[in-house]
């Protein structure tokens, strides 16, 4: 079903990555769908499953999956996607692509960190969270990039999980693919472990995801 | 030709991208490439078959390209001064990937903001705005005839070599409005297959773990490059009636500054001065060989350009003869015919 894992132990990539797999797998969707890749730990994921991917640039992989998609609407596209490719610098795209409702669906992976690079304050690392480029503390608010996109889309599926909820996981992505087979744009956004820039061992990382949970609301939107 | 029309220079690059079977457009409004964007909207009312996207910035636009490309529809982006600056983040990508990106740049003055509807300032960004050193196809057309022209072989250049493809022209040629016919020999388009579709499972990256695999696909390209360059590289030589063989002295331009450069060599040789126009069509591949047949023979290089030498520093690389360099450096400005004829009279 898959190659090794590159990501990091404890990395919660390939659960995600695994539980679309088998979604588009069961749909018998596979061969149909194009998964496009952000930079950052997303890259790592160009050959993990038997799917076509692509790598993009940081921030980008939401334009180039509409551009692919205007190209070809018959295929099932997926924007794969870090928070800060998301929501600081892909921002501006994603709500763009969100306002004019273009059907591709955005799979965000949220960790609070730029993790690629370390573990650097990202658009959602939450307030007091310590990072390498907030070494006292987030002094701000974590940026909600799921209420941004409903406030410019009404149509659109938007939602958020976590990857210690598998079943909600595949509910959401059934429904985002559902969107995108709408003609609606989709966002689903996953809170996602990431010892290695948590510096967590163990049921540490669980319960830092589950704090996650108190400051991300999770469901619908 | 019997079907001469007047016609200004975005309705001669719209028919050329019509003829060249580009369905999808992306871009962003910025002078002097916005009619090419309005145009193309007007045109994908004409023609269901054609659609166009005014995205969010040029950033956007160049991976919709990407992403288009990749699908297997012909597309293209239009841009130009600091929207050429933004589109290198996707011009980057396609380098690395090989993709056949298509991008029509009308050059305006810079840096910053800096005037709106001609240069030639923008060369050394499209023929190496990347970081690293990937590879691009630079046209420069001088006229209507070659605007369309040119912009046909960078569509066909881009789906037959795989290297982004860019059309390098300005304001003042997209707005010049003059007596315009297709070319007497049909073009045929190149066909573009999808790079990922349901045939087959591809994994395409633009990033390496290691440090030798990324030195191997770059020398590949080097050579895919080198080879491409025999087949396409393009220039013009012009003197009214003076053997080449016996001409001494050299100018050298491209783009309009090239066909004013030809009534100065007129005006010249009439006057008995033993001097040719060499103009490099493309200016990536650049004609090296051709340039150095030439410099074997002549004393006087006169470099004539609308910025302050990027075009010498191009003729200076690629040169292999000692030959005295002098020109006209005008940064953003127009070039006269006068002062190029002036330049070569009062060089002793």
């Amino acid at each position: 079903m898959s190659k090794d894992a590159k990501f990091c132990m404890g990395c919660g990539h390939p659960i995600i990555l695994q539980n679309l797999y088998k979604i588009l797998k069961n749909n018998n969707e596979d061969q149909k769908s194009v998964l496009g890749l952000d930079i950052g730990c997303s890259l790592l994921a160009w050959d993990f499953l038997q799917v076509n991917t692509f790598q993009t640039h940081h921030g980008r992989v939401t334009p180039t999956m509409v551009g692919f998609k205007r190209a070809k609407p018959e295929a099932l596209t997926f924007a794969y996607t870090g928070d800060g490719g998301a929501y600081s610098i892909g921002l501006q795209s994603l709500l763009w692509s969100a306002k004019r409702n273009d059907p591709v669906t955005v799979i965000v992976v949220n960790n609070s960190v730029y993790a690629m690079t370390g573990g650097q304050t990202a658009p959602t690392t939450m307030k007091n969270q310590i990072t390498l480029t907030s070494p006292v503390g987030n002094s701000e608010e974590p940026i909600d990039g799921l209420a941004l996109v409903r406030a410019v889309n009404k149509k659109a599926f938007v939602a958020r999980t976590a990857v210690n909820n598998p079943k909600q996981l595949q509910e959401y992505l059934q429904k985002a693919i559902e969107s995108q087979k709408e003609g609606n744009f989709a966002i689903v956004e996953v809170l996602s472990y990431c010892p290695t820039s948590w510096k967590t061992f163990g049921i540490g990382t669980n319960n830092f995801l589950e704090g996650l949970k108190n400051v991300f609301v999770m469901g619908e939107y | 030709m019997s079907d001469k029309r007047f016609l200004n220079g975005y309705d001669v690059v719209l028919e050329a991208c019509e003829d060249a079977e580009a369905t999808q457009m992306f871009g962003y409004p910025i002078t002097p490439t916005t009619e090419i964007l309005s145009g193309w909207i007007n045109k994908s009312l004409q023609n269901k078959n054609l659609h166009c996207l005014q995205t969010e910035d040029e950033v956007a636009a160049g991976f919709a390209v990407c992403g288009a490309v990749m699908a297997g529809a012909k597309a293209f982006t239009a841009t130009a001064g600091p929207g050429t600056v933004l589109m290198q983040d996707a011009l980057s990508m396609a380098e690395g990937m090989r993709l056949p990106f298509v991008a029509l740049i009308g050059q305006r003055g810079g840096p910053s903001s800096g005037t709106v509807i001609y240069s030639q300032q923008e060369v050394n960004l499209s023929i190496h705005g990347g970081n690293g050193e990937g590879m691009r196809i630079v046209l420069s057309p001088s006229n209507l005839e070659e605007l369309y022209s040119l912009t046909r072989k960078v569509f066909n250049y881009a789906y037959k070599y795989r290297f982004p493809s860019i059309l390098l022209t300005d304001g003042y040629l997209l707005k010049t409005r003059q007596s315009f016919s297709l070319p007497e020999t049909k073009i045929e388009n190149q066909k573009l297959l999808a790079l990922v579709d349901e045939t087959s499972q591809k994994n395409i990256r633009n990033i390496y773990t290691l440090e030798k695999e990324l030195m191997s696909e770059l020398e590949k390209n080097k050579q895919d490059f080198e080879e491409m360059s025999k087949e396409i590289v393009e220039f013009e030589i012009y003197s009214s009636d003076v053997a080449i063989d016996d001409v001494g002295n050299l100018v050298i331009a491209h783009g309009i500054v090239g066909a004013v450069a030809k009534e100065a060599v007129d005006e010249l040789n009439k006057q008995n001065k033993k001097v040719a126009l060499f103009r490099p069509v493309s200016l990536s591949p650049f004609p090296k060989d051709e340039l150095n047949k030439l410099a074997q023979k002549i004393k006087n290089i006169f470099v004539c350009e609308s910025s302050l030498g990027q075009l010498r520093d191009l003729v200076k690389q690629n040169l292999e003869y000692e030959v005295k360099i002098s020109g006209i450096f005008k940064p953003a400005v127009g070039v006269e015919a006068e002062e190029i004829v002036d330049l070569v009279l009062s060089n002793k």
